[in-house]
């Protein structure tokens, strides 16, 4: 019996005891789903559009951080060194469309999977051969980012929040948004948006695969570059940031590989989830340090009920 | 002109399923394995057996596995890692609770624990399809390296939360441990790899590896003409697995010497998953092709430069080490997506017929 309620009564008296806590556990939840949905927002657009499962998308978030990083240092100012590291994200772009994946149309999916495992040891080794493999302080600062903490007072308590994050929340609802925008409104964007219905279709009106791959990637560098910004100014720049990576892989699982508001939806709650669970179940019960599986298991679980994912299109099989 | 099929005719259907229709590919396997078993033991020094031979043969066999899961089942898996780490802790457990085991014994044991866990987490591959399936191995893991960091039973409660092979002796010669010998160690891991080997190949080409292959290949329809899917995919995660977690016990008992969880992570599924894919999907010779290059390859990477003469810091060249990886990944996946093996297939059509193509 006692053993039952640590499980399922317990965290809950603690939630509804200490609320303050609660919002803060939240918010950090939050904040860092939000990270994790804009690195699944980059894996889908690349996956809609070329049916590529892009696991390079958690490299070129450090790649671009450490870009940008690497270049200040050079002394080159902050505001020209994001302009630079967009252009060096064109650059990787245009490069891996046309060395890696021009000569590998039409291969196997797990083909293509393991060229873009490939591209990130290549960006790893490559990264830390020109901007060493030390750890960076990301240039927060230098590029206008508050710094300071905010206290909000909430039942009887406050909770803090970092203005850093809140910006990083901003900068992320406004690229979504943008996002949106360009995949709804602009020609280019419909062009993605008709690729990923029917490559043969798209084709055959006209659409260039090739200019429209380049660009899917180079905007999979965009929102690299915003999540770099992001996620370095919480922790450094490192390559050990590829660990985010990995944690990508459920959030798009569980959103539908298709899916862009899958992505939004899946990055939160697994977000909210895990930073819930570690901290009212993981660390009482279990030892700590479950963030680094739960984000899996709750994929899986959710998977096993709806296996294309919560917003993913319905898979349908014939012989 | 060395490589003649002409004349050598199958006159029965035994003949013609024999293991070794053409008499060269005898001829050729004979030399392979004589240079396995005599010659590469008398000729190599403690380096070559440390780092090319044995590991070599336990990332063959580890990719063995994998690729009967992937190349032959058609189910994918970034869990490989986790799986080896469960065949090595499953052996360090036998080995501290009996010390009286014997050690083959002891490893062929602890594929049936990994065989057990692939099972558990192959189960949700009956419904999850396709990369969808990748999230049920990578939950197995980093579910299965975060029990291996957490439960202190595991690891006998040692301080350092790492296992550490015991000196472990096999009819008076020290097999495993600090006193073993390089060479009985590669005796051991070599004829290990060797049966295993020789069971899967008749595995794969017999009614089982059918099943298997139609499975991959398409599994509605496979399930249309009769094929249990349940028992197929299931026998291919159990079996994938055992292979699995042999080479893993093989990989720390024989290899390593001593583990700590990390060891298992998923850059290690990766390796596998390299040498399986660069090997060949589907073949059990391109494992063995597939891990000589990728282990080799660092070696000679940090041979090269000073063979050249030229002064490279070693962080720099662990770096190009790892940039030169990446792209000949990408390389050998352009010149032939099938890997190796397939390479291999094809010069052999072309010998045959050289020097006359016409």
């Amino acid at each position: 019996m006692e053993f039952l309620s640590k499980i399922f009564v317990d965290p809950f008296v603690d939630m509804v005891a200490y609320p303050d806590f609660f919002l803060q556990v939240l918010w950090e939840g939050l904040v860092s789903g939000i990270l994790y949905s804009l690195i699944a927002l980059g894996f889908v657009l690349i996956f809609r559009s070329s049916r590529i499962f892009n696991f390079a998308q958690g490299i070129m978030v450090v790649f671009a951080a450490l870009t940008l990083v690497g270049l200040h240092e050079m002394g080159v100012p902050a505001w020209v060194s994001v302009a630079l590291t967009l252009v060096v994200m064109f650059g990787l772009a245009f490069t891996i469309e046309r060395v890696v994946l021009r000569p590998l149309v039409g291969q196997p999916d797990i083909i293509l999977f393991m060229a873009t495992i490939g591209i990130t040891l290549f960006l790893i080794g490559f990264g830390e051969l020109i901007f060493g493999g030390e750890t960076k302080v990301m240039i927060t600062e230098q590029l206008g980012i508050p710094t300071g903490r905010m206290r909000l007072d909430v039942f009887d308590g406050y909770i803090s929040l970092e203005e850093k994050d809140l910006t990083a929340v901003a900068a992320a609802g406004t690229l979504v948004v943008g996002l949106l925008i360009f995949l709804n409104k602009t020609r280019m964007g419909r062009a993605i948006r008709a690729l990923g219905d029917d490559h043969q279709a798209a084709l055959s009106v006209g659409i260039s695969l090739q200019t429209i791959w380049v660009l899917v990637w180079f905007v999979a560098g965009i929102i690299a570059l915003v999540t770099g910004i992001a996620w370095g100014a919480r922790a450094n720049v490192s390559f050990a940031l590829e660990i985010i990576a990995y944690k990508a892989l459920p959030v798009l699982m569980l959103g539908g590989l298709e899916s862009i508001s899958g992505a939004i939806i899946g990055g939160l709650a697994i977000g909210l989830l895990e930073k819930l669970f570690e901290l009212y179940w993981g660390q009482p019960l279990l030892g700590g340090n479950t963030e680094t599986w739960f984000a899996y298991v709750l994929a899986l679980i959710v998977l096993l009920f709806r296996p294309q994912g919560l917003f993913g299109e319905k898979i349908i099989e014939r012989v | 002109m060395l490589y003649r099929t002409a004349g050598q005719f199958k006159t029965s259907y035994k003949k013609d399923q024999a293991l070794f229709p053409v008499r060269q590919d005898a001829t050729l396997l004979a030399l392979i394995l004589g240079l396995a078993w005599i010659v590469f033991p008398f000729m190599a020094s403690e380096f070559a057996f440390q780092t090319l031979l044995i590991p070599v043969l336990v990332y063959s066999l580890a990719a063995l596995g994998l690729n009967i899961l992937t190349g032959f089942a058609g189910q994918l898996s970034l869990g490989t890692g986790a799986f080896m780490g469960v065949g090595a802790y499953a052996c360090y457990k036998m080995i501290t609770i009996f010390p009286e085991m014997n050690l083959i014994v002891a490893v062929l044991l602890s594929g049936f624990f990994s065989s057990i866990v692939g099972v558990a987490f192959g189960l949700p591959s009956l419904r999850i399809k396709g990369f969808y399936l990748a999230i049920a191995t990578l939950a197995a893991q980093f579910f299965l390296v975060w029990m291996f960091e957490k439960v202190g039973w595991l690891y006998n409660y040692s301080n350092t939360g790492a296992i550490q092979v015991p000196n472990i002796d096999m009819f008076g010669v020290a097999v495993a441990g600090p006193l073993a010998s390089s060479v009985t160690k590669y005796y051991f891991v070599l004829f290990i790899v060797t049966v295993v080997t020789v069971v899967m190949i008749n595995l794969t080409r017999g009614t089982q590896g059918r099943i298997w292959k139609a499975t991959r290949d398409m599994d509605i329809a496979a399930e249309l003409i009769g094929i249990n899917l349940l028992k197929s995919k299931l026998t291919a995660f159990a079996v994938s697995s055992y292979v699995v977690g042999v080479s893993g016990a093989l990989f720390v008992f024989l290899w390593r010497g001593a583990a700590e969880p990390n060891l298992f992570d998923i850059s290690l599924s990766f390796r596998v998953l390299f040498i399986a894919i660069i090997g060949g999907l589907g073949s059990i010779m391109g494992n063995f092709l597939g891990a000589i290059l990728i282990v080799a390859l660092p070696v000679v990477l940090n041979i090269l430069p000073e063979l050249f003469g030229i002064e490279i810091a070693s962080a720099t060249v662990e770096h190009l080490n790892i940039m030169i990886i990446g792209s000949l990944i990408i390389f050998f996946l352009i010149i032939e997506p099938h890997g190796l093996a397939r390479l291999w297939a094809l010069i052999r059509e072309k010998l045959i017929i050289w020097p006359f193509p016409h």
